[in-house]
């Protein structure tokens, strides 16, 4: 088993450090940070430019293929440069993960649970009016992009305000500024910000996981061994919750793994609509500046998320079915 | 609870005994896309303590839907009527709650594929622990060493060690066994079996009934054995109920109704099963009645030679009450006529001539020595290697004379499969001669091979999936002519010749494969293969997805076409019965490897290789009195993986005779030295 697990890792860095330098090359390519300092007002003076970019190491007079090799031989060491505004890119990054991770967990765990349950729930009533109601509801979120759900959010609760009469439901940013008080009121504060970026991505991800829930759960209820399951005594309810719910979350694995590991990755529309400086955010504002270092920089933490993600999916696939576990 | 034990408890009075399952009137209903299909019409059964009931009947007879409907385990789709009574409980009508508490505990199912019936996430000994603590007060710890128990009770080796074990971990033998454990782990009254061996090689069939009947015994239930295969009803029941179209047509204790059937239908599913010493199999024509379109009568009278306008009028009730029941106008005339199936059902073709032509003088059509073949093992993920090899084929001889059907048997795994595939691609063998009519394929160039590939052809198992539904069976059938450069004028001609050559009309030419029945699809099978005039046909398990009274008629126009045209044919079936009511010579396969060949009644009779011995003595004759008198030889375990290529013999881990039979030096001759010659084992019978 480790000898495998090293082989794999192996074969991830490989995947990796092609990954980084296809994503630095079209930075380097797309991105003019040149352009980003010559349209400033006033017009710096060229020389100050040219030195500027020379000293972030993305100065397009020098050779990409030298550029790439400094910054790579920077990285390996951990030092993933400096930010357009001169700030360190490992900093920045350190802030913004951990508010991606805040915006975003409370989200994803409720969509999960609720889409798992959901779509097994449909599946046991296939056909009924509930999952006829239950796809419906499904589709339509699905087909509803995440800056008119989270804009509509925002409207209703500029509604309920209105209604309340003062801010009941507060949704820019992660905390009211300058508050103060106990913890608990700090803490308040911030759940209440949550409410909504947590809803515009719990039901997102909630109606896609009910989809796929929906499909594996009707493959295994009509299986041979539920039947077993209820021939020795079990409910049908029970024998569904047991042997049937338990096989159907086998397919999931993947989409459990890749969901949670985006986590960290950010959610761009949500960040931005919410006024939450994550990782989403941050690379929508680094594409703008002109920002390559940081621009790679996420890039490169994505790609680790995504090879780390298939890695997690096979762990979990193992833990959840034990006949790939013997191979 | 085999024959002798009826009549003692007959004698003893237990007759009287309330049944311990009792249906009466059972009907259902699927709901269909054109109304409602009646698969259940009007069912009366009833089974006492320790007895054991054979319910038979072709695919479609309803019988698997009566056990399921005696669970409650129907789909909610269908509908129910009549009563079924588990002791003094009504099953239907009854809300989820009160048939959870019955099943399992009162009665018992176990079913037919061992592989999906088990949840494969969960571990064996977890799943039995389960049914004890559904319904027993005992603790988590308590319901394991149960489960250990009754993993041992039903013959799992090593039960702590393998309940720990997923069930894809397990054979198939194994996992029928873990369901045998499950069933009897709350003594029920009642279990019942749906096919319980039909997924099943015949040598751990012979294991699972005898397992079953040691759960039965132990716990004293009365078992509903449902089976379309008469042979093991001969073996296992004392009374017998046959189903046709949704009914019981005929029920008696089993020695009778094997010995002197009444209902026409009887006699000619007994008639159609090859069994020792019949030389014609008597087909019933036609095909049961599909549910939907039943005609007012009697279902079975579109098929029966006696039916007249009694019959056609209106559907008999079955009369005759506990002892034999029947449900037939004509009862009374079979009984009075003395009638029996090949007077009822004339066969089509004559009785088999065995002719002694000496062997030597014919030329031959196929010869195979030492073939073998493996396969790789992969291992790694993204840079795949070979890790081992699948010996699948290790040691295949075969020869085949002009005119003679050999025989190739085997359980699952056997290779048979591989030999057959390894024969068709006539290129070089990875080891080992084939030789097609005097040909050696080794050095054939490819012209040659095409012209060698019109004089063998194959007939397939599964008739639906080996003919295109989107071609008319007229090009079907012409196709390997298309293919050997015919042109199109010359093929068509040629299509209503071959469609009547097997039993068709040539106007069916128009017509496509999803139109016929599954008999009639094998018959447009065997005459594509036959077009080309070949001279080596191979059947690869040709009847096996057919039902019995089918399997007959396509049986005896392979046996006619092999008399009008000269044919040879390899005939593969895993159905010892088969084989030898068709086959001239038989080779016995086991483990990849040839251990027995030789004329069929020679090596049926003196059977000379342990293993042969073992298999023949596991296949079961639909007699009851042959069935139950014999001596059986059973082999312990499953056949090993053919990954491991062990010395010695490949049969001595489950070889009666190396386990108690042979002195020290025999032994170990066993496990340093292949056998090899025309019966491969060191120590042969004499």
């Amino acid at each position: 088993m480790l000898a495998y697990l090293a082989k794999r890792l192996g074969y991830y860095v490989v995947l990796l450090a092609v990954a980084v330098f296809l994503s630095y090359v079209l930075s380097s390519l797309a991105l003019s940070p040149r352009g980003y300092f010559e349209g400033r007002q006033p017009p710096p003076p060229a020389g100050s430019v040219e030195a500027q970019l020379s000293a972030l190491g993305i100065n397009d007079h020098t050779p990409l293929m030298d550029r790439f090799g400094t910054w790579a031989s920077h990285a390996l060491r951990g030092d993933f440069g400096r930010t357009i505004d001169s700030g360190s890119v490992e900093e920045e990054f350190g802030r913004r993960v951990g508010v991606s991770l805040r915006l975003l967990l409370a989200g994803t765990v409720l969509g999960t649970v609720t889409g798992v349950l959901l779509g097994a729930w449909g599946a046991v009533r296939q056909y009924r009016l509930s999952d006829r109601a239950v796809t419906l509801f499904a589709f339509l979120l699905l087909s509803t992009p995440t800056f008119l759900l989270a804009v509509l959010l925002k409207l209703g609760a500029m509604k309920v305000n209105q209604a309340a009469g003062g801010e009941l439901i507060a949704f820019t940013g992660e905390k009211t500024p300058g508050l103060t008080g106990s913890a608990t009121t700090l803490l308040g504060d911030r759940a209440v910000h949550l409410l909504l970026p947590t809803l515009s991505i719990a039901l997102g991800t909630a109606a896609a996981y009910s989809r796929y829930q929906r499909g594996t759960m009707l493959d295994v209820l009509g299986s041979d061994f539920l039947r077993t399951a209820r021939a020795k005594g079990l409910t049908h309810r029970a024998a569904v919750l047991k042997h049937g719910l338990r096989t159907a979350l086998v397919p999931m694995s993947t989409f459990f793994a890749y969901g949670f590991l985006a986590l960290f990755t950010g959610a761009a529309f949500t960040e931005k609509i919410f006024g939450w400086h994550g990782m989403g955010s941050w690379f929508i504002d680094a594409v703008g500046k002109s920002d390559v270092n940081s621009v790679v920089a996420v890039n490169v933490f994505a790609a680790v998320m995504v090879l780390l993600s298939g890695f997690l999916a096979d762990v979990l696939h193992a833990a959840l079915d034990p006949r790939v576990r013997t191979r | 609870m085999t024959g002798p034990y009826a009549e003692a408890r007959a004698e003893a009075g237990v007759e009287t005994e309330a049944p311990v399952l009792a249906l009466r009137d059972l009907r259902v209903d699927f709901t269909g896309p054109d109304g409602p299909l009646p698969a259940v019409r009007g069912v009366d059964l009833a089974l006492r303590r320790g007895e054991v009931l054979g319910l038979v009947g072709e695919s479609g007879s309803g019988k698997s839907t009566v056990a399921l409907a005696a669970m409650g385990l129907l789909p909610r789709t269908a509908r129910v009527g009549g009563s079924v009574r588990v002791g003094g409980d009504e099953v239907l009508g009854a809300g989820e709650r009160e048939l959870a508490a019955l099943r399992g505990r009162r009665m018992a199912m176990v079913f037919q594929d061992p592989l999906s019936a088990l949840t494969p996430v969960h571990r064996v000994g977890d799943q039995i622990a389960e049914a004890v603590r559904i319904h027993q007060d005992v603790g988590r710890e308590h319901a394991r060493r149960r489960a250990v128990e009754l993993l041992d009770l039903v013959g799992i080796p090593d039960p702590g060690h393998r309940a720990r074990a997923y069930p894809h971990e397990f054979s198939g033998g194994m996992r029928q066994r873990a369901m045998i454990a499950m069933a009897v782990a709350n003594d029920p009254d009642v279990i019942l079996a749906d096919e319980p061996t039909t997924a099943l090689d015949v040598t751990v069939q012979a294991q699972i009934l005898d397992v079953l009947r040691t759960a039965q015994r132990e716990t004293g239930a009365a078992l509903l054995l449902v089976s379309h295969d008469l042979g093991v009803i001969a073996g296992m029941a004392d009374r017998v109920a046959v189903m046709y179209a949704g009914r019981v047509v005929e029920s008696a204790p089993a020695p009778e109704l094997f010995a002197a059937p009444r209902m026409p239908y009887t006699l000619g599913l007994l008639g159609a099963v090859p069994r020792p010493g019949a030389r014609v199999l008597t087909p019933v024509p036609g095909t049961p009645p599909e549910l939907r379109l039943l005609p007012r009568g009697c279902p079975f009278a579109p098929r029966c030679p006696l039916a007249d306008d009694a019959c056609r009028a209106a559907e008999p009730e079955p009369v005759g009450g506990e002892g034999h029941s029947v449900a037939c106008v004509k009862a009374n005339e079979v009984v009075a006529r003395g009638l029996t199936a090949p007077e009822l059902f004339p066969a089509d073709v004559p009785a088999a001539v065995r002719e002694e032509v000496p062997r030597d003088g014919l030329p031959a059509v196929l010869r195979v020595e030492g073939l073998a073949k493996t396969f790789p093992v992969l291992k790694g993920a993204a840079l795949r290697r070979r890790g081992g090899s699948v010996y699948a084929v290790d040691g295949v001889d075969l020869d085949i004379r002009r005119g003679e059907t050999l025989g190739l048997v085997g359980e699952s795994g056997s290779g048979k499969s591989t030999t057959l595939l390894e024969i068709l691609r006539l290129a070089s063998p990875e080891a080992g001669e084939v030789e097609l009519l005097g040909h050696d394929v080794r050095g054939l160039t490819k012209r040659q091979a095409r012209e060698l590939r019109g004089s063998v052809q194959i007939v397939f198992q599964d008739p639906m999936a080996s003919l295109d539904p989107r071609m008319t069976v007229g090009d079907i059938v012409a196709e390997p002519l298309r293919a050997q450069g015919a042109d199109r004028g010359t093929a068509a001609r040629r299509v209503p010749e071959l469609l009547r050559l097997v039993g068709l009309e040539a106007a069916h030419a128009a017509r496509f494969p999803h139109e016929f029945s599954g008999g009639q699809r094998q018959r447009i099978g065997i005459a594509r293969a036959l077009s080309v005039e070949p001279e080596l046909l191979v059947l690869d398990e040709p009847v096996s997805a057919l039902d019995v009274s089918v399997q007959a008629g396509v049986l005896n126009l392979l046996r006619r076409l092999k008399d009008e045209l000269g044919l040879a044919y390899l005939f593969v079936s895993h159905d010892l019965s088969v084989i030898r009511h068709v086959a001239d010579r038989v080779s016995v396969m086991y483990l990849g490897r040839t251990v027995e060949s030789g004329p069929v009644e020679e090596v049926f009779a003196r059977p000379r290789h342990p293993y042969t011995r073992a298999l023949l003595s596991a296949v079961p004759v639909p007699d009851p009195v042959v069935e139950r008198g014999r001596e059986r030889v059973l082999l312990a375990g499953d056949p090993p993986s053919p990954v491991v290529r062990a010395e010695g013999c490949g049969f001595r881990g489950r070889c009666p005779l190396y386990a108690t039979g042979l002195a020290p030096e025999g032994r170990s001759r066993c496990e340093r030295e292949r056998p090899s010659g025309a019966v491969a084992c060191h120590f042969p019978q004499s």
